[in-house]
């Protein structure tokens, strides 16, 4: 076979811009004026009805923010960014918070239509509270998978802010609170102050810090005692407004014995100039509990040319705080033009575990720069590693990775899996593991891999039928398989085409 | 009678290390429907790259001649569309597709063809059912089906997937490129079965092999002897015979005596 093993045919992206998520929504919009000063953070704490806690800790962060540098380690390039010529606050313009769907902008609703989410969460949003609405069919291998019934409740950011929460009685019936973080610093006080930047402390990092002092709104969890969650929490983030800035922030905690699965989503519309997105998601596990978080991340990653798209700097950290907790993120990662993400676990409670799944694609000129920090401070703690990164057209991909055993941690074990799968010949893939045991008894495992498609795979599944792109779908999800099964199933089956379409025209 | 294959003064050649090299110098042959033929010959003597040129392959560079299966110009097609109508190659050496479940991939091929031929597709359910029955057909372990396509298999393993799609894809016209070689005599049998039992007047193959036994259980109705890039000898089994007990050297010398 080695006469048409030369992938020579394997060119540069003619990648025409397969964003269907690039649309703007036309709505009334109240946006605060350009600049980041204390004007601006005392205007944001008026509208979002703080206490006088939350904007003194918000000053707080604007001041570290204001004598830190921004960081330039990450295999990244990017044009500077203007923190000045941002605008920090943009909601769409309303009457009080709206108590039901009806008082939200049909516009709105129209857009969330066209984002595509999921028929069930779209009767949600209409008002049909309980209906208990029936389970995506989900197809995997072959093999068949019966219906489920099964609900999610949805959380939809609109710039910055929450313009709808579902299923929020069902919820409290179980005790679960999952609401807007806005909502939360008034409503639940001694929680958010308790744990908020606990995690990410608010001078962690110059992006974390930023996000801190203008965050707008976000999704707040908190799961009580023994309670496992009785549905899918999922957020959809989605910037309308041109020039703007999204700061999310996410705080999500759950007690002894209790267990949550949380899903994010995210898109944005097509754009010439690039947009920042700031966000920091901090997660809380207490004694046994289990948190599974999910991301598919979709903004718009800029077109062919690489003009355009989100600037993504997020700060995603769990603690595993009490023993035997579990932490495990989830992400597939297809959108922005650059990223610079490392959810990571802080592994403190014995035997705790956490996990960390990935999957990041970069087509055009896409450059990602992604992975995890596994930080093992009790004892027996244990942590799992499996990143999947594909790279395309003339894109960058950067696994990331840090693995810290310190000495109090015996028989701590790491398993990391880093595997890169290139496409055409013009793109990169990058490996930094970095590997710390302070510990004699750790059992730390590294394996990676990098490869191509070749003409031969696809070729032969030509040959049995398949169109040259649904060969490369199949090649890819094949790759990603030990990462996609980790996902929720709807989600699952959504993220598989998600791969198909970011690498559509990635083969000439 | 018409053919179903007709190839007409075919030259290819593959680019390699920047140089053209000449494979096929001029490939004539015709296969009627319903008709076995059997290629043997040397190593080197261009029959993978036929075989190869035939499916689509496009590391070839074809130069002059012509193909027509069905009545349509074989070499305008896309490989996918001369699947589509019932091309069918048994690859000699057949890939691994890591992380690809085997049913998921032979359903999603069973069904691209299936969508192309204006067929229905099929559901989980029907193609599990239909898959397991040729699986059992073919003494092939159940559990080859929830495996990643070709990955660890052994090479009688592979060789019974290729025999296992050829069945499930309902080919008019299947090339078995050398599927025989490394095998022992209970896969060759089955092998062999696999493609009896697809034999009927609306199925024709092409069988590339080095070796006679394959054709002890499966019977051609045309042996062609291909050297240095083209055919040079037609006859029937007893050429097969004659090659396995003289040798190519002496068969071929006899050709090259008639030629003149």
């Amino acid at each position: 076979m080695s006469e048409i093993s030369n992938p020579k045919h394997i060119v540069e992206s003619l990648g025409s811009s397969h964003y269907k998520w690039g649309f703007e929504t036309n709505i009334e919009m109240d946006i605060a004026p350009k600049g980041l000063n204390e004007e601006i953070i005392r205007l944001i704490s008026r509208r979002k009805e703080e206490p006088a806690w939350m904007l003194a800790w918000r000053l707080d962060a604007l001041k570290t923010w204001q004598a830190m540098k921004e960081p330039t380690w990450a295999k990244l390039t990017y044009s500077p960014i203007d923190y000045q010529d941002l605008h920090y606050y943009a909601a769409p313009r309303r009457k009080a918070s709206p108590k039901s769907l009806e008082e939200v902008d049909p516009e709105l609703l129209r857009t969330y239509e066209k984002l595509g989410i999921p028929l069930r969460e779209q009767m949600i949003l209409a008002g049909i509270e309980s209906a208990d609405v029936e389970r995506v069919e989900g197809e995997t291998e072959g093999e068949k998978e019966g219906f489920q019934r099964s609900s999610v409740a949805v959380d939809a950011v609109f710039d910055s802010v929450s313009v709808a929460t579902t299923f929020r009685e069902t919820l409290q019936k179980a005790g679960v609170i999952f609401c807007p973080i806005s909502e939360a610093v008034r409503d639940y006080p001694d929680l958010v102050r308790r744990y908020l930047g606990s995690v990410v402390p608010v001078g962690d990092n110059f992006f974390a810090a930023l996000n801190s002092a203008v965050f707008t709104d976000g999704s707040f969890v908190y799961v009580p005692k023994g309670v496992t969650c009785p549905m899918e929490l999922s957020t959809y983030f989605r910037i309308n407004a041109r020039n703007t800035g999204q700061f999310e922030r996410t705080l999500i905690i759950v007690e002894e014995g209790a267990s949550v699965s949380y899903l994010e989503g995210c898109t944005a519309p097509m754009r010439d100039e690039n947009q920042l997105h700031a966000a920091v998601v901090e997660l809380v596990a207490l004694e046994g509990a289990f948190i599974k978080y999910s991301t598919v991340q979709n903004w718009y990653p800029g077109d062919e040319k690489g003009r355009g798209g989100i600037y993504n700097f997020v700060t995603k950290r769990g603690a595993c705080r009490g023993a035997r907790s579990r932490i495990s993120w989830t992400q597939v990662e297809t959108g922005s033009a650059v990223t610079w993400k490392y959810p990571s676990c802080l592994l403190q409670g014995e035997g705790s575990v956490g996990e960390f799944y990935s999957i990041a694609v970069t087509n055009n000129y896409q450059q990602a720069d992604t992975g995890t920090k596994m930080i093992h401070i009790g004892r027996h703690t244990r942590s799992t590693i499996i990143a999947k990164t594909i790279s395309a057209g003339h894109s960058e991909s950067t696994y990331r990775g840090l693995v810290r055993i310190l000495p109090k941690a015996s028989g701590a074990r790491n398993f990391t899996q880093c595997d890169s799968l290139l496409i055409g010949d013009q793109c990169g893939a990058h490996t930094v593991p970095l590997i710390e045991s302070r510990h004699r008894t750790a059992k730390i495992e590294h394996e990676a891999t990098t490869s191509k498609i070749s003409e031969d795979q696809l070729f032969y599944c030509r040959q049995r039928g398949l169109s040259e792109e649904e060969a490369i779908g199949l090649i890819v999800n094949g790759f990603c398989r030990d990462v996609l099964k980790e996902l929720p199933m709807e989600f699952a089956v959504e993220a598989q085409k998600l791969l198909q379409i970011s690498l559509e025209g990635s083969i000439g | 009678m018409s053919q179903l294959l007709e190839i007409v003064d075919l030259h290819a050649h593959v680019i390699a290390d920047e140089q053209e090299k000449q494979i096929l110098r001029g490939v004539s042959l015709s296969i009627p429907p319903g008709e076995v033929h059997v290629v043997m010959g040397p190593n080197g003597s261009g029959k993978s790259t036929l075989s190869y040129v035939l499916a689509g392959c496009d590391a070839y560079k074809i130069t002059s001649g012509r193909v027509m299966f069905r009545g349509q110009n074989l070499l305008a097609m896309k490989p996918e569309e001369r699947a589509a109508l019932g091309l069918f190659l048994a690859f000699q050496n057949p890939v691994e597709l890591p992380g690809v479940n085997n049913a998921h991939f032979l359903r999603m091929a069973v069904n691209a063809v299936r969508r192309q031929r204006g067929q229905e597709e099929l559901d989980a359910v029907a193609f599990l059912k239909q898959a397991r029955k040729v699986i059992e057909t073919l003494s092939m372990a159940p559990d080859m089906l929830k495996r990643a396509v070709n990955v660890g298999f052994s090479g009688g393993e592979k060789k019974r997937n290729e025999v296992l799609q050829m069945t499930l894809l309902e080919p008019c016209f299947a090339i078995l490129d050398e599927t025989d070689s490394g095998l022992d005599v209970d896969a060759l049998r089955v092998v062999a079965e696999g493609v009896n039992r697809l034999r009927s007047a609306e199925f024709s193959a092409l069988v590339i092999t080095h070796h006679q036994k394959l054709l002890e259980y499966l019977v051609p109705d045309r042996v062609h002897v291909m050297a240095n890039g083209q055919m040079i000898l037609s006859g029937g089994i007893d050429l097969a015979r004659q090659i396995d007990q003289e040798g190519y050297v002496h068969v071929m010398k006899g050709a090259s005596t008639c030629l003149k």
